[in-house]
């Protein structure tokens, strides 16, 4: 796809390069400020952060980073949503693959109004079912338990994951099918071995959406994981921020720590990123 | 196709079927007889639309749904900020590699990270106002988030600040996509930057700003908790209540389920009802086209 961009720089349509530069220097301000803001307040003492909030931290201070994982709470969040987002990624594929391989390659009675369904559940927003959910999960005794909610995330993010499938693997050419099938290939063995083989692009678009998606949600886990050693990491920040509430350097520490992950996993798969958040919209 | 046999595609499509059933269709089929009935604890008698009517009358709710409705209105600023800015990095000004890595940072920081750093940088006393005072600009350091006349606009700004990233990088890797011949054309023919704005890039971009619309109307009505439970909590006040908000004050603090799950079926009503104009206007748009 970067075929157009990875060319020599254009010199006819450059009448006012120096405003162009001058529009988007402004607007990466923008955009990083609040990162700074969050970088250098980290490493200041709740004194210079009150004499002078916009100054560069000196002498540094590391003693915020130290408060801010005090008692060990914020690993035990970070894992939370470490389990969360692997496992419902992981249940959300494997039951989309195997759906999205019948409705794209099958014939059957239903076929078609199961897919339109899928399709219009992709915009009904969570908080439509969640207080019935609620109810459901207690009486499952459910709540703050890893494999309910681990299903609760699968199943919303399942008829979009269903959907990329399902899209990519008719476009899958059907003479390579057809030549397995003629040798004798069951239907399972053309999943695994023919068009499991072609999909990892699909495969990185999906897994980089839901995970970010169920990543950073914050309303199921809010209610559905109510007790402490449950929380995720956002729920946790929310209930960081109010403790910490006075004392903002540890607090933006805090907020530092919690960005990494994603900001490593960003910085050194960026192309991975962009090509899977963007391919779905993109091919059509 | 594949040939197969009897039930062998109902065994693929089964474990989809149950989930689904238990995640959207047992729920949304109880939300709609929860918004009947006068629930206690698990369910309750048919009271018809005594919780739509003590909904609707409900000053709170007529506050949220306008909220909703206002932040709505960020979506075409959204499109409009985000197709600009990835027209000038298309361009391939000099070091849009290092513009689009940073412009896109703000999406990859989670929800409740961007509105806690925000809050504390709109602050009364915030590096912001500090800000804008040490550039002489006294007057315009106002108490963002603690003033009910601003708040929500300073919540919409923040929502705009993360999702524009999002908007950006989508609209350039369209942008990367198209054929460069007509546009090479176009560039000997003398066509200007705005003219080739118009006639050339746009008309591509169309489905992907369709797209990126409905994605973000979906936010705007119904993705806007997390922002607001890291910013605001609704206030001050009730400055920036919204619908989803509603729904877990009503339904889990104030035990008041009912009125909950009529709000959850107007939002829903809501939902569908958007989307499909929004899909009316592109096929009017393509029998003009």
């Amino acid at each position: 796809m970067n075929t157009a961009l990875r060319g020599s720089h254009r010199t006819r349509f450059h009448p006012a390069a120096w405003l162009r530069q001058f529009l988007l220097i402004g607007a990466t301000l923008l955009a990083l400020f609040p990162g700074f803001f969050m970088t250098v307040t980290a490493f200041k003492d709740s004194r210079s952060y009150l004499d002078n909030k916009l100054g560069l931290p000196w002498p540094l201070t590391f003693s915020n980073f130290a408060e801010a994982l005090h008692g060990g709470k914020f690993f035990g969040w970070f894992a939370n949503s470490v389990i969360f987002t692997v496992g419902s990624v992981l249940l959300s594929t494997a039951i989309a693959v195997l759906a999205a391989f019948a409705l794209a390659r099958m014939r059957f009675a239903g076929r078609d109004a199961l897919f339109s369904v899928n399709v219009a559940l992709m915009v009904v927003p969570p908080v439509v079912m969640l207080i019935p959910l609620f109810q459901l999960f207690s009486d499952l005794e459910l709540i703050n338990t890893y494999p309910g909610v681990i299903l609760l995330y699968a199943g919303l993010t399942l008829p979009f994951s269903v959907y990329l499938l399902t899209n990519f693997f008719r476009s899958i050419p059907t003479e390579l099918i057809e030549a397995a099938v003629t040798d004798g290939a069951s239907d399972l063995r053309v999943l695994l071995q023919i068009v499991l083989p072609l999909s990892p692009p699909a495969l990185v678009t999906l897994v980089i959406t839901n995970a970010l998606w169920v990543w950073n949600e914050l309303l199921i886990a809010l209610v559905f994981l109510p007790s402490d050693d449950m929380k995720t990491l956002m729920v946790g920040l929310t209930v960081f921020r109010s403790r910490y509430n006075l004392d903002v350097p540890v607090t933006m520490a805090g907020m530092l720590l919690a960005s990494l992950p994603m900001l490593l996993l960003y910085l050194f798969g960026q192309r991975y990123f962009l090509r899977g958040l963007t391919a779905g919209a993109v091919k059509s | 196709m594949l040939r197969t046999r009897g039930l062998t595609p109902y065994l693929y499509v089964a474990p989809m079927a149950a989930v689904l059933l238990l995640v959207f269709g047992y729920p949304m089929a109880r939300v709609v007889d929860f918004s009947l009935r006068r629930i206690r604890g698990a369910s309750g008698p048919f009271i018809g639309l005594e919780n739509y009517r003590a909904v609707l009358s409900d000053g709170t709710f007529q506050e949220a749904a306008l909220h909703n409705a206002l932040l709505l209105l960020a979506v075409p600023l959204m499109a409009i900020l985000s197709v600009f800015v990835a027209v000038l990095l298309y361009d391939r000004v000099r070091g849009w590699r290092l513009y689009r890595t940073a412009l896109f940072l703000p999406y990859i920081l989670a929800v409740p990270i961007v509105g806690i750093v925000l809050s504390y940088v709109f602050q009364k006393n915030g590096v912001l106002n500090e800000l804008l005072r040490a550039l002489g600009l006294e007057a315009f350091a106002l108490d963002w988030l603690g003033n009910s006349r601003y708040a929500l606009w300073t919540v919409m700004g923040i929502i705009i600040w993360r999702e524009v990233g999002f908007g950006i990088v989508l609209f350039l890797a369209r942008l990367a996509s198209l054929n460069e011949e007509p546009l090479e054309a176009a560039q000997l023919d003398g066509v200007n930057w705005g003219q080739r704005l118009w006639y050339l890039l746009l008309p591509e971009l169309r489905g992907t700003i369709e797209f990126y619309a409905v994605v973000s109307v979906i936010t705007m009505l119904a993705w806007v908790f997390s922002y607001i439970w890291a910013i605001s909590k609704g206030g001050p006040g009730t400055a920036t209540q919204v619908l989803e908000l509603y729904i877990y004050n009503r339904g889990l603090r104030d035990s008041l389920p009912g009125m909950a799950a009529a709000v959850a079926v107007l939002l829903l009503l809501g939902t569908l009802v958007l989307i499909a104009v929004l899909f009316r206007v592109r096929r009017s748009a393509e029998e003009l086209g």
